[in-house]
């Protein structure tokens, strides 16, 4: 390992890669990523391409002023392969967000560091 | 070998609760260990265990003894958030039954309020800060969101907590906010953060709080009387929110179990239950996870009044984070009230009769849970 797992995690995403850790053995998905399985410690763990399926697991609307930017969404997204991320929802109205909401995953540049953010799925809104 | 009411708490106080300029973190801290000695009848040069955790010093219980002028055989500063100090008492109780020192002070202080605000020693959380989570407020939003889709009810409920809460506090001289508060006044505050409006968060207020703790044998003699550590335990799993195993469980459901088994009492025992409420959810997710009623029953549970004065269950008597003090960290004023119920002296809001209470600490962003229970010597 020449490089710790959060900064081989990012240069997936900037090679344009959103991908996840699992154990070989159990198939259980991570996130944040680790040297080992969080619980067991397995050290069989694999980098695997993300479906970039998830669903809105809980939301909220941070009630910025309009000279702060406005209302903010900020989202607990949980992936197709299981683990959360904190996140957000775009291209939609942040109040329309709702828990059960099927979105796909796009990476951007969030606050000048490319991060995994979600758009509805089609036929979501 | 159980810490079964091996230790006890002698002396307790307050300092500066509501708003109060002019003072620091260390002078308000310094003054409420003072006035806790001074309740227990024990000299400052007594004094060499140092427990105390804040969120403005990076090493709060090394500042505190400078400040005190003492040299600890024992200190921690290990910082859970606000359950800091139950778990505090229980690295105290181990450290004197172990004989390790002979008298501790465990205690909080803040300048919060007249200092311009909530601040906090914490790093930004990775893979979280990037998208601006006013923590600790965002995530007890995405908490309270989840619970009502999964429990199926509205704001309601957790407006109720914020109006029995008030109701305690109205009762308490001590209390910050003692107008009269109706659900329909909680309901149409201002938005924060979806669904959290500005009268479900606690207050933001100065306050400092301190306790003494001594070995059972010394505690016979104390002035006051002493009030034992039946139990005590605690758990904690995730540091961020968005790596919680579940949002409306928490690991109080763990804690309070084990506590209850050191303590052998159960729930119902408790003549009074203090529960860190930073935000009208959190007594809701603590009712259940301590088994005072199934999860997802919580927000029926304390409909009609059920946890306000003269309702059947004794809960933040003091008017709570929400009403009566919250400078932070509020799990040090949440044991202050659980042991000056069962010492009989909480002037205003007294539980009469009152034995056996219940004093929860929650931490981070519902990430660190302690229960303690403390008793008067006729419960041992």
């Amino acid at each position: 390992m020449s490089q710790g797992p959060e900064a081989e995690f990012r240069e997936r995403l900037a090679a344009g890669r959103f991908m996840l850790q699992r154990s070989a053995a159990t198939g259980a998905f991570m996130f944040p990523p680790r040297t080992a399985a969080p619980g067991s410690g397995a050290r069989d763990l694999e980098w695997v391409e993300a479906s970039g399926e998830g669903t809105v697991y809980s939301t909220t609307v941070t009630r910025r002023r309009p000279e702060q930017g406005g209302p903010l969404n900020i989202a607990i997204i949980e992936t197709a392969e299981g683990p959360r991320m904190m996140s957000r929802v775009e291209e939609i109205d942040p109040e329309a967000v709702a828990i059960g909401m099927k979105v796909r995953a796009r990476i951007q540049e969030v606050q000048g560091e490319l991060a995994v953010v979600w758009t509805p799925a089609e036929g979501a809104a | 070998m159980s810490l079964r009411g091996k230790t006890a708490c002698v002396g307790l106080a307050t300092f500066g609760t509501g708003d109060r300029p002019g003072w620091t973190p260390t002078e308000m801290m310094g003054e409420a260990v003072h006035l806790a000695l001074a309740d227990a009848g024990i000299g400052l040069s007594e004094v060499d265990g140092v427990f105390a955790a804040t969120a403005v010093h990076a090493m709060p219980q090394m500042t505190l003894a400078e400040h005190l002028g003492i040299r600890p055989k024992y200190s921690s500063g290990s910082n859970t958030g606000g359950s800091s100090f139950m778990a505090h008492a229980l690295d105290a109780a181990m450290a004197l039954e172990a004989g390790v020192i002979d008298v501790a002070v465990i205690a909080y202080g803040s300048a919060q309020r007249s200092g311009g605000g909530f601040k906090s020693v914490s790093e930004p959380m990775p893979f979280e800060a990037q998208f601006e989570p006013r923590n600790p407020i965002t995530a007890y939003a995405l908490a309270t969101a989840r619970y009502m889709h999964e429990f199926g009810c509205d704001r309601t409920p957790f407006a109720e907590v914020a109006v029995s809460a008030r109701k305690w506090a109205e009762k308490n001289p001590e209390a910050f906010s003692r107008e009269p508060l109706t659900v329909d006044e909680v309901l149409s505050s201002r938005m924060i953060s979806d669904p959290l409006g500005k009268l479900d968060c606690c207050l933001v207020t100065d306050g400092a709080a301190a306790m003494v703790m001594v070995r059972a044998d010394r505690a016979k003699d104390a002035p006051k009387p002493a009030v034992y550590l039946l139990g005590a335990a605690m758990e904690h799993h995730h540091r961020m929110i968005s790596c919680a195993p579940d949002l409306t469980t928490t690991s109080a459901k763990e804690s309070g179990a084990r506590a209850f088994e050191m303590a052998g009492y159960g729930a119902k025992d408790m003549d009074t239950v203090q529960l860190y409420d930073p935000f009208t959810v959190v007594p809701i997710l603590f009712l259940e996870d301590l088994g005072y009623c199934a999860k997802g029953e919580g927000h029926a549970f304390i409909g009609e009044g059920r946890i306000a004065p003269g309702g059947e269950l004794a809960v933040n008597t003091n008017g709570g984070g929400l009403s009566c003090v919250h400078p932070g960290m509020y799990g040090m004023f949440v044991m202050n009230e659980a042991i000056r119920q069962a010492r009989g002296d909480a002037p205003g809001q007294q539980i009469e009769g009152a034995k056996l209470s219940l004093a929860h600490g929650n931490g981070g962003v519902l990430s660190s849970e302690t229960t303690t229970i403390w008793g008067t010597a006729e419960t041992l």
